[in-house]
Parts: C-alpha cells; sequence; structure tokens
C-alpha cells in the first residue's frame, strides 16, 4: 500500500491530520511508510494535482475524491464530515473507510 | 500578529454590505462592545465556525454587543469570495451580523489581520480588548473547552478586563492581491 499525505504550510492543521493518518493506519495494523509531500508553490499544485491542504490518497486515490472541476492551488481544504458539518480535515472514518478499501 | 495591539483605538472604516446598505464603524458607537472579524467564503475554518458565529450574536444581541463580518479576499484567485457570493452565503445561513466586502484590503492591513477567521473585540469606547481566534476546536464543538471570544465578550460588557486577551487566530491565510 501506497500512502501519501500532501499539505500547504500556511494551512495550519496539517500536523493534526498527519497524526490522525497515522493513528488510524496504526488501528488497521498497516505498516505502510506514509509518503509526506510539503506543496509550496502553485506550479508544484499543478503538477501534484492538489486541491488543498491536507490532501491523503492510498494508492494514488484521494480519500475524498473531488469533482473534476476543482482548481489545483495552495488552498486549505474543506471536507463534508459524516454529519454533515465542514471541517478543514478529513474525519477518521473518512480515512479509515479509503485504507480499508485499498487493503484487500 | 494585528498591527492593532490590545489597547488600541478601532481603526474606522467604512465598507459595503451585502445588504446593499454601506457600513461605517462610527454607525456602531452606541454599542457596548463590537466584534470586527475577518472572514471569507471559500475558508474551511470559517465555514467550521460559522454556525458558532451566528450564535454568538444571536445570544448577545439583547447586551448591545454587534459583530462585523468582513471579507478582503482577492475574489479573482478565489471566485467563490465574490461579492456576490458574500451575498448568497449571508442568505444561506441566515447571517444575523453585517458581511462587509474590503476589496481594495485596506481595512484587513490596517488592523494587520492575517487569517480568517480573526476575530478583534473593541469595549464601548473603541478599545481593543481582545484578539484572536473564537475558540479552541474549529473542528467538533462539543470539544470546545475554551470560549474566547465569549469570555472576553463577558469581561468586557462587565467592565472587566479579559483574562485572555490574546490568542493566535486558527484559520486560512487572507488572499492577498
Amino acid at each position: 500500500m501506497n500512502v501519501t499525505f500532501l499539505y500547504f504550510e500556511d494551512c495550519p492543521s496539517y500536523d493534526v491530520a498527519l497524526e490522525r493518518l497515522r493513528l488510524v493506519m496504526a488501528e488497521e495494523g498497516i505498516e505502510a511508510d506514509v509518503e509526506v509531500i510539503k506543496v509550496e508553490t502553485e506550479e508544484q499544485a499543478h503538477s501534484l494535482q492538489f486541491i488543498g491542504s491536507p490532501t491523503i490518497r492510498v494508492n494514488g486515490q484521494d480519500i475524498d475524491p473531488p469533482d473534476a472541476a476543482t482548481p489545483y492551488r495552495l488552498t486549505c481544504r474543506a471536507y463534508q464530515l459524516e454529519d454533515g458539518r465542514i471541517s478543514p480535515l478529513p474525519s477518521a472514518g473518512m480515512i479509515r473507510r479509503r485504507l480499508q478499501s485499498q487493503d484487500r | 500578529m494585528a498591527k492593532l495591539k490590545i489597547g488600541d483605538k478601532a481603526i474606522p472604516f467604512a465598507l459595503p454590505g451585502v445588504d446593499g446598505e454601506e457600513h461605517s464603524l462610527g454607525d456602531y458607537a452606541d454599542n457596548e462592545a463590537v466584534v470586527v472579524f475577518f472572514s471569507c467564503n471559500h475558508c474551511p475554518y470559517v465555514m467550521a465556525w460559522e454556525d458558532r458565529m451566528v450564535q454568538v450574536q444571536a445570544d448577545y444581541a439583547d447586551k448591545n454587543v454587534q459583530l462585523i463580518a468582513i471579507s478582503a479576499n482577492d475574489a479573482q484567485k478565489y471566485p467563490a469570495d465574490s461579492f456576490a457570493k458574500m451575498k448568497e452565503r449571508a442568505q444561506a445561513k441566515g447571517f444575523n451580523f453585517p458581511y462587509l466586502y474590503d476589496e481594495t484590503q485596506e481595512v484587513a492591513r490596517y488592523y494587520g489581520s492575517e487569517r480568517t477567521p480573526e476575530f478583534f473585540v473593541f469595549d464601548k469606547k473603541g478599545v481593543l480588548r481582545y484578539h484572536g481566534a473564537m475558540d479552541d476546536n474549529y473542528d467538533n464543538p462539543q470539544a470546545v473547552t475554551r470560549q474566547y471570544l465569549r469570555d472576553a465578550l463577558d469581561a468586557v460588557l462587565a467592565a472587566q478586563t479579559p483574562g485572555v486577551a490574546e490568542t493566535p487566530p486558527v484559520g486560512c491565510t487572507i488572499k492577498w492581491k
């Protein structure tokens, strides 16, 4: 399994999101390394197809696939949680579901 | 950090609101406290907190407290932050406070605001008494342990000094032109 964590430093919660990812991976018994990529320029955002911070990909798949029209940019990302609220962070459940769907 | 420091006087402004009216800081000179906060549409931190913003205004309206939201983001790069979209957001979320557009970004620069949301609480004399975040948990309203904004308002309304005068604002950076 390949896990990638992309972030933009100006968005303050990336460390919390990374910790949440590592915790869920540990709970699921997934020992894969997490590739952490700091996205620093708009050009890099385009080349990495980065829609916002934080972005977590499992085997290249975003844990919360964006609409095709979502622009690539250095920005903070909005996740819609299970209860409908908006959060700057993906939920543990969102992370877990993607990990479980790929870990077959 | 803000160019405004605790103890400084509020900087006047006059900005267009989504209600079609121009709003000046002086319009609120008779309020017991005024909360100027820099906000926007697209930022997920704002979106996580905005129901709580509406609730604070509702809870403190009868105490003559006025919240005023200002968006200064570059709408060319962030179309979701356009004035038209601001009107839509205010209507959709039932904003019970003015939502103003700082198109030139001058007010945001004068205040020294860097993030959205970022709160400035002024007492009835227009003196800055609290600056920073709304509370200590953007992610989960049920897990908030420190109500910085509410505590500051309670102190200001009681003519007391807020126990916590300043916290680092948490949110997206203001999108400068």
